[in-house]
């Protein structure tokens, strides 16, 4: 499968890549090309113009500071993983990153690429949704940033506007007394999420302050679910249950792999599931 | 449009100027005659096409040749040294870790990239490493005895 004709440009700078968008309709901005090249094989996507974003080192690593772990745009999933920083300040987001695809897509993969291309099917929304993190974007008029929870707007749909390079995305990092996990059931052959989720639990002297679940792969965009019926609860099996049963999707994306009835239950099993674990790492 | 490149391919220095189309994995088997990674489903599922660059796996099919401008790769042919095969090799051939062997290069260096990440892994390790990459005639089991196999002559 080749993709259609193109022209490629490399950008040595974020400022560069900023001024070839400008300068060329349409054109699409390329990382590790994982989501892009694909799409490109298929003819889903046939930029004019491919713009090499791959080499600007200032969009990547990863650093923690000020109670927020900052990951770069251009860092691949296998840094994330394998990161002594988010292992200790936010390991859900090396959890989630863990389990993208396999060890070669974790190689070339990187979170900008995943967020900006938004599949439902993919780890890393529900876990950015559920931390709260916020995503940094730049153009020619200059840096702003938008909650993750904004961000996603629809299927293959983000807030990224057309001259807007993403950067880089901050996390809070997970403070003392709060566990989260990220769990997936994963679709056997594509490895993508059928669907994930995404939860925290918070317990302080021995009581639950703070919960959170959202769960990924039912709707076009991370479904965030109230579960603030576990805060003050016992935390017992039965009270997350009953917590995560509690999402709902008016529109369920549906496939001929998994309907989106299927998909709704199966994540109340798996919100379930990451609740309980969560809860088990906060204690 | 062309674009240059220069990169290094198992050791040896090869500039060219290719299509921006053209797929890595392309580039190697068509230009370079470099046969031993090999296309399978071209949707980056199964792996076949997996080489190394600047010694991380990665399928060949998903990347550009442009995007390996100033990289290392390294391929299948690349690994035997002096007539002397590696012991990944040697551990597909001692543990007949394949039948068709379509899948083989593509297995043998992701594994060879496992076992940078780690020398000594145990049986789900091997399984979750080779996770990209799919055989459809052994049933994996000889593929992880090779890689175990390989794993301790090289410790």
């Amino acid at each position: 499968m080749y993709p259609a004709q193109f022209d490629y440009r490399r950008a040595g700078s974020v400022d560069e890549a900023l001024s070839l968008l400008q300068e060329n309709e349409d054109a699409k901005l390329m990382a590790g090309g994982h989501s892009l090249i694909p799409m490109m094989k298929l003819r889903l996507a046939q930029p004019p113009v491919v713009i090499d974003i791959g080499r600007l080192d200032e969009l990547k690593g990863i650093s923690e500071g000020n109670g927020s772990v900052r990951v770069g745009s251009l860092t691949t999933h296998a840094d994330i993983a394998a990161s002594d920083v988010l292992a200790a300040h936010c390991p859900v987001l090396a959890e989630a990153a863990g389990h993208i695809g396999d060890a070669q897509v974790r190689n070339r993969g990187t979170i900008g690429g995943n967020i900006a291309h938004a599949d439902p099917g993919s780890d890393i929304p529900p876990v950015l949704v559920l931390l709260g993190a916020s995503i940094h974007l730049q153009s020619p008029s200059g840096a702003r940033s938008v909650a993750a929870a904004e961000f996603f707007q629809d299927l293959l749909m983000t807030d990224v506007g057309e001259d807007e390079i993403l950067t880089h995305v901050d996390a809070p990092a997970l403070g003392a007394g709060t566990g989260a996990a990220y769990l997936k059931f994963e679709h056997p052959a594509s490895g993508y999420a059928v669907v994930g989720a995404a939860a925290s639990v918070t317990i302080e002297n021995g009581r639950c302050t703070a919960a959170g679940l959202v769960v990924g792969g039912v709707d076009a965009t991370p479904t965030a679910v109230d579960v603030s019926s576990l805060t003050g609860s016992d935390l017992s099996d039965d009270a997350i249950a009953a917590a995560a049963s509690g999402l709902d999707a008016e529109d369920p994306i549906g496939d001929i792999f998994a309907s989106g009835d299927y998909r709704v239950h199966v994540g109340k099993v798996y919100g379930k599931r990451a609740l309980a674990a969560a809860r088990d790492r906060a204690s | 449009m062309t674009v240059s490149i220069q990169l290094e391919v198992n050791g040896k220095p090869v500039q060219a100027a290719v299509e921006p189309r053209r797929l890595l994995v392309h580039f190697l088997r068509e230009d370079l005659g470099l046969t031993g990674a090999n296309i399978g489903c071209e949707t980056s599922l199964c792996g076949a096409c997996t080489v190394l660059v600047d010694g991380n796996a990665v399928k060949s099919c998903t990347m550009l040749a442009a995007q390996a401008d100033g990289a290392s790769v390294t391929t299948i042919e690349g690994l035997a040294q002096n007539g002397e095969l590696h012991p990944l090799q040697e551990g597909f051939w001692e543990k007949h870790g394949l039948q068709c062997g379509y899948c083989t290069p593509g297995m043998i260096l992701s594994a060879n990239y496992l076992l940078t990440q780690n020398q000594n892994p145990n049986d789900e390790e091997i399984r979750e490493g080779l996770k990209g990459n799919i055989c459809r005639c052994t049933g994996y089991h000889n593929i992880v005895e090779a890689v175990k196999y390989a794993a301790e002559r090289m410790s």
